[in-house]
């Protein structure tokens, strides 16, 4: 028997897959067994109600999304009262995401949601500062960090930072918010894009811009995983691109300890439980007794110092 | 709702509710210039479908055409004895050119069955429904099911051409009473729908509407519900991410009683909603 489980950035899991947030909702409970889940992720919720932008929500390639939903948030008594509730009976360790346009909001809302149900918060710091015209927490080291500041001083709950793959460094990033007491850092949110219909000369998004998110996204966000990891102690939750288990094992070789699956759910619902069977699968395969034994064992050819991935020669 | 609760008693559900039926391809042939009927044997969970679900459709990949989100197709026929469903479909663009290709004996991956359907109140003795285009596959098994309660059903067409209306039999078949209308003729004006609804109405009173497939007919749905006191629902589209109510991308603003807005996910909330809470879609 292989064991599946691990633990990340303060909290104990079945098994590594879980859903991104945003890709889940009640609906889902509908058509498969959400119990068998290594934690169930909520989707981001923030201080104030918003109904989100302006339809059309999503633009198609051929694989992957262009979505710009905006938080549509029934806000944190609705979570508490409502969707913690729904999705505590399940079993696995429930992860709650918040976002909020300013640093003390964050810190308030991660105040106010702390709760025995609530396993762990993660900080969607993907959204616009309002402080800061609008740029992304995330796009900002000391904003990032201030953010998983307040949320540490407000609570007890391991605080998960979500970084946003829109910048340069994203090594950087991770080590930010690691020096200012980050539990775990999920490597990534969605890669910014824009789409545009030559026919009516017009963007496709009703908010013009959105993320970018499913497979095609695979090769980009692997790199920043195993970028991250190499940057930093705490754990590594490897999001974007993953449709497989064959895709999570390759998230955990490059150095994370857990997975978040997205878009994939939107078109496959029985992509986590497969992902987690063929893990189990895969591990027997390889005479591997734990999954985490994965973490990190990619290996190198020799003539290869890490210091030359962050650079490309074509 | 006391359509789902008898849909649930006709037809036990699995395990879960939903679910990716994975079912057969009987049939997937042409009706008109424009339409297709693709006919599946479905698994029990699927059976379950009641008028005005849906389900999202795995369409396959070509040579041409990969389309990698689902697909929504309202469900048209629900054939419990043969363990058959069937889905009227247009064919517009990638997804649905991908969808022509599947022959007899292929597999149709169908998550479903999804949505809120039509909430048929007990008693109705007249439904009236007026559907345009492919509006009409939504409605089609709401004639049935009203007819099998009892309901008369009196079903208006509408279309470009005389020649792109469909499934006048299917809807005879299913006890209703058909008239077609078209715009070629300009029998299709919604004031002159609205006139011969009223005249059916003097005869025999409608006591509740659906409609599909066009703003302008959900304009006048909704003006003769309220000109006659009855409820009235409409069957709405949205571009759709998931089909689950998990990604929000098919909202549509939904008014309440007290005319508060608010957005609303087609796929999970409706796609039937009554017609006095869409604005516009
Ligand atoms: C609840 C529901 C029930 C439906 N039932 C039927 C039906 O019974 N028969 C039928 O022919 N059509 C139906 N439609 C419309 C059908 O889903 C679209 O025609 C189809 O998705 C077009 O896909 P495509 O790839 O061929 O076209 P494309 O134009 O290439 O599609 C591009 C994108 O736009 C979306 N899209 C395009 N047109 C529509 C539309 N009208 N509504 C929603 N999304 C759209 C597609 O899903 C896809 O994501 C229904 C739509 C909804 C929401
Ligand atoms: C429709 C949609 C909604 C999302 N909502 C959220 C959200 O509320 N909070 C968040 O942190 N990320 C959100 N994301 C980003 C995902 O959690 C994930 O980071 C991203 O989709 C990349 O993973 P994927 O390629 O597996 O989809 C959303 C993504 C999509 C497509």
């Amino acid at each position: 028997m292989v064991d599946l489980s691990v633990t990340v950035g303060g909290v104990r899991m079945k098994n590594p897959v879980m859903p991104a947030s945003g890709s889940i909702a009640e609906g889902m409970a509908d058509v498969v067994d959400l119990g068998r889940l290594g934690a169930i992720v909520l989707k981001t919720i923030t201080p104030d109600l918003r109904q989100g932008v302006k339809p059309p929500r999503v633009v198609e390639y051929t694989d992957a999304t262009l979505f710009s939903i905006g938080i549509p948030s029934k806000g944190p008594d609705y979570l508490l009262n409502h969707t913690v509730p729904f999705f505590d009976k399940f079993g696995p360790p429930v992860i709650a995401s918040i976002s909020a346009d300013t640093v003390e909001d964050f810190g308030k809302l991660a105040g106010y949601i702390t709760d025995p149900r609530i396993a762990a918060i993660e900080a969607n710091i993907s959204c616009p500062n309002l402080r800061a015209h609008g740029r992304a927490f995330g796009m900002d080291p000391v904003a990032s960090a201030q953010v998983i500041t307040a949320m540490k001083a407000n609570t007890t709950l391991p605080i998960w930072a979500k970084l946003t793959p829109n910048v340069g460094d994203i090594a950087e990033m991770a080590r930010c918010v690691e020096g200012a007491g980050a539990d775990a850092v999920i490597t990534a949110n969605a890669i910014l894009g824009m789409a545009i219909d030559a026919e009516t000369m017009t963007p496709r998004l009703g908010n013009v811009v959105g993320g970018l998110t499913g497979p095609a996204v695979k090769p980009v966000i692997l790199r920043m995983v195993n970028q991250c990891a190499e940057a930093v102690k705490i754990p590594v939750i490897g999001c974007g691109g993953i449709a497989t288990g064959e895709d999570v094992v390759e998230y955990m070789l490059a150095g994370a300890s857990a997975v978040q699956i997205g878009t994939t759910n939107f078109v496959h619902t029985s992509a986590m439980e497969q992902s987690i069977d063929w893990v189990a699968d895969y591990c027997t395969r390889k005479g591997i007794a734990r999954v985490s034994d994965l973490t990190g064992a990619l290996m190198l050819p020799g003539d290869q110092p890490s210091e030359q991935r962050g650079a490309v020669a074509l | 709702m006391t359509m789902t609760a008898t849909a649930q008693a006709e037809a036990p559900a699995g395990r879960f509710p939903r679910a990716e039926n994975r079912c057969r391809v009987v049939s997937n042939d042409p009706v008109n210039a424009e339409y297709r009927l693709l006919l599946v044997e479905a698994p029990a969970t699927g059976l379950t479908a009641y008028a005005g679900q849906f389900f999202h459709l795995l369409c396959p990949t070509t040579h041409t055409d990969q389309p990698f989100l689902r697909r929504p197709m309202s469900i048209y026929r629900i054939d419990r004895e043969n363990r058959r469903l069937g889905f009227l479909y247009k064919v517009t663009g990638k997804g649905t050119r991908a969808l022509m290709t599947l022959g007899p004996g292929d597999e149709l991956n169908a998550t479903g069955p999804l949505g809120v359907g039509f909430d048929l109140p007990a008693g109705t003795q007249h439904v009236a429904m007026v559907a345009r285009g492919v509006g009409l596959a939504t409605l089609a098994p709401l004639a049935r099911f009203a007819a099998e309660r009892g309901a008369r059903v009196t079903a208006i067409l509408s279309a470009r051409a005389p020649d792109l209306l469909m499934s006048r039999d299917e809807l005879e078949a299913a006890g209703a009473g058909v008239i077609e209308v078209n715009d070629l003729d300009g029998t299709s004006k919604p004031e002159d729908v609205a006139d011969r609804l009223r005249e059916i109405h003097a005869e025999v009173p409608i006591d509740f509407m659906a409609t599909c497939g066009s703003n302008r007919l959900l304009g006048l749905t909704r003006g003769l519900c309220a000109e006659w006191g009855i409820p009235g629902q409409v069957a709405v589209e949205a571009f759709m991410g998931c089909g689950l109510g998990m990604c929000f991308a098919c909202v549509v603003p939904v008014r309440d009683a007290e005319g508060k807005e608010e957005m609303k996910r087609v796929c999970y909330d409706g796609p039937v909603f009554s017609v006095n809470e869409v604005t516009t879609w």
